[in-house]
């Protein structure tokens, strides 16, 4: 019997995926102890119904327009005044932006370990963290042997499932005050599209796309499958595509259910990135290219040939199944 | 202005890992300096370019993280510190956080620069744990920096969006790749580097106490991934593949 908290997320107006996983994880490691989520900002109060739905017995909600906009002096406040009215033993976030940021400068006020991006959760007598390193080259296997335990889940690794609670809104008030830094504008390059971390299909581009142009088709198919579009290393220092789309050892780690790499010769530094995706699709026209060594099924060819010929047949079935669906 | 990077020797990420017994082998290995932490190299000897004043290089790790230095030096950092664990002291974020932020806190500074994450463990902790041993602002992967006297205005990367935010100094921000282009380091760079000051502290010269430096967690397991068994190359003409390979995913994916 474990507490556990569980610090949830939206963006954009929704809540994010990720925090149904992390509660996924809570309750697996309660094992029918209290699983509390927390979430902060004006809008806080909208999301209870559907953390509750993903087994958060209990959500504090921290209503303050001062934590509208992340800050990590302003979560800091929150959290810590949350994790002293709950007394947890675990404490969740996702590892992303906001969570890989808040959860060791918080740790390091409460003297406390953190388990970054871990992929995986073991709740036996110890509860065992499963996190990769060198981007995913290896991985290791860790426990917190002393004090209050903190870890970061990465998205779109662990199943969310649902969990009905009966849920109680609680309301904390906290004084946020003394921000040190403030976030003045925000610039919405990736709106409207998918996440690159958690998207379920990722298309992804490489020096074989030739220019900015030549990821049109890439995006259109991102488009036809809901996923998103990434890049390796060397379409971003070509500069046919933005830093924040780049995967691999420097870049992001991803973990799709399917993987679409188009023009990508497949360096090792891209392969951490990308290789525990479930499925690998390359698209080459070097038959000795690298990639084809991890892909689950190659197509050696054009990329500009096969791309668009890809996306007007994922449209076919889609449209057949909405058919059938209806 | 006195400025100080937060640097990590890492193996190149061309490397293969190796495991044995559990461990990560490291023998051989050619080791870089993070290429995260190579932006905040960058960046601080820009800063200084502008504003004038002096660069710090810190590093904690075993004895050949001078070479690491010796690098940031050649590209323009004025002075090293390597704290060394020759000792190998096993040690997690909090201690590597509290062992460089004793060893900061010695020095004036206006600014800290580190890179956002490492290439090897990746937990992205140590700069916002060190801004909170040193009681200062931070900001994680920025994109852009700008100092007027002691206001600050960095361009944070959240997750491809971007955040303008204004803060002041003293500040340890974190770099997220596209900061910079990190140079190469001069031949007379070099030169120089070999002559630059570099001091070597052990760990038991910080104001640290050993309770600071027990790790609360611990690694129990190393292990590489499943190998995967390479798969199909579709066959026939192009029509025909794109075809197969819909039906083939189909079955494993339910496209949305």
């Amino acid at each position: 019997m474990t507490k556990v908290l569980v610090l949830a997320e939206a963006k954009n107006g929704k809540m994010r995926n990720v925090s149904f996983e992390v509660l996924t994880v809570a309750a697996r490691i309660a094992k029918g102890d209290e699983v509390t989520a927390c979430v902060f900002g004006s809008e806080a109060e909208r999301y209870c119904q559907e953390l509750a739905k993903y087994g958060a017995q209990k959500v504090f909600i921290v209503d303050h327009e001062e934590l509208n906009n992340y800050s990590p002096d302003g979560y800091k406040q929150a959290l810590l005044n949350v994790i002293n009215e709950v007394k947890p033993k675990v404490v969740l976030t996702g590892h992303t932006s906001i969570g890989k940021d808040i959860f060791p400068r918080a740790a390091a006020r409460l003297n406390a370990a953190v388990i970054s991006d871990c992929i995986e959760v073991e709740a036996g007598d110890e509860i065992v963290f499963t996190r990769p390193i060198y981007s995913g080259k290896a991985f290791q296997k860790k426990v917190v042997t002393d004090g209050l335990i903190m870890a970061t889940i990465r998205p779109n690794n662990i199943q969310a499932i649902e969990n009905q609670a009966i849920s109680e809104t609680i309301k904390l008030l906290v004084e946020i005050k003394d921000l040190r830094t403030v976030v003045k504008e925000v610039v919405k390059k990736a709106s409207g599209k998918v996440d690159l971390s958690e998207a379920k299909v990722v298309v992804s581009g490489g020096r074989g796309v030739k220019s900015s142009e030549g990821f049109k088709p890439l995006q259109e198919l991102a488009g036809v499958l809901g996923g998103a579009v990434g890049a390796s290393r060397a379409a971003c220092d070509a500069e046919y595509c933005d830093y924040s789309l780049q995967i691999g050892q420097t870049g992001k780690v991803v973990t799709p259910d399917l993987y679409i790499a188009c023009g990508i010769s497949g360096a090792i530094q891209h392969l951490a990135g990308m290789s525990s995706s479930q499925i690998i699709v390359a698209i080459n026209k070097d038959p000795e290219a690298n990639i084809f060594q991890i892909a689950d099924y190659g197509i050696v060819g054009d990329l500009f040939e096969v791309v668009p010929l890809l996306t007007e047949e994922f449209k076919k079935i889609i449209a057949e199944k909405q058919v059938i669906t209806n | 202005m006195n400025i100080v990077v937060i640097l990590k020797q890492t193996f190149d990420t061309e490397e293969k890992i190796i495991i044995e017994n559990g461990e990560v082998v490291n023998d051989n290995a050619q080791l870089i300096i993070n290429p995260y932490d190579e932006y905040a190299v960058e960046e601080a000897v820009k800063l200084k370019e502008v504003h004038g004043g002096e660069v710090t290089v810190i590093t904690l790790g075993r004895s050949e993280a001078e070479s690491a230095l010796r690098t940031a030096l050649a590209m323009g950092a004025d002075n090293a510190v390597l704290i060394e664990n020759e000792d190998e002291l096993s040690l997690d974020e909090q201690g590597i956080a509290k062992i460089l932020a004793a060893a900061i806190k010695e020095r004036d500074f206006d600014i800290i620069l580190g890179g956002n994450m490492s290439v090897d463990n990746g937990a992205s902790q140590v700069g916002p744990r060190i801004a909170e041993e040193l009681g200062i602002a931070h900001v994680a992967t920025i994109m852009k920096l700008e100092i007027k006297d002691s206001f600050v205005k960095v361009e944070r990367d959240v997750e491809g969006d971007l955040e303008i935010i204004e803060s002041g100094l003293p500040i340890l921000v974190t770099a997220q790749q596209g900061l910079n282009e990190p140079r190469y380091p001069s031949l007379p760079g070099i030169m120089k580097a070999k002559k630059k000051p570099l001091e070597r502290l052990d760990i038991e010269d910080l104001d640290i106490s050993e309770d600071d430096l027990q790790p609360k967690s611990k690694i129990i397991d190393h292990y590489l991934p499943k190998k995967k068994e390479a798969g199909q190359i579709l066959k026939g003409d192009i029509q025909a593949q794109v075809k197969e390979l819909v039906l083939l995913l189909h079955g494993d994916i339910k496209p949305v």
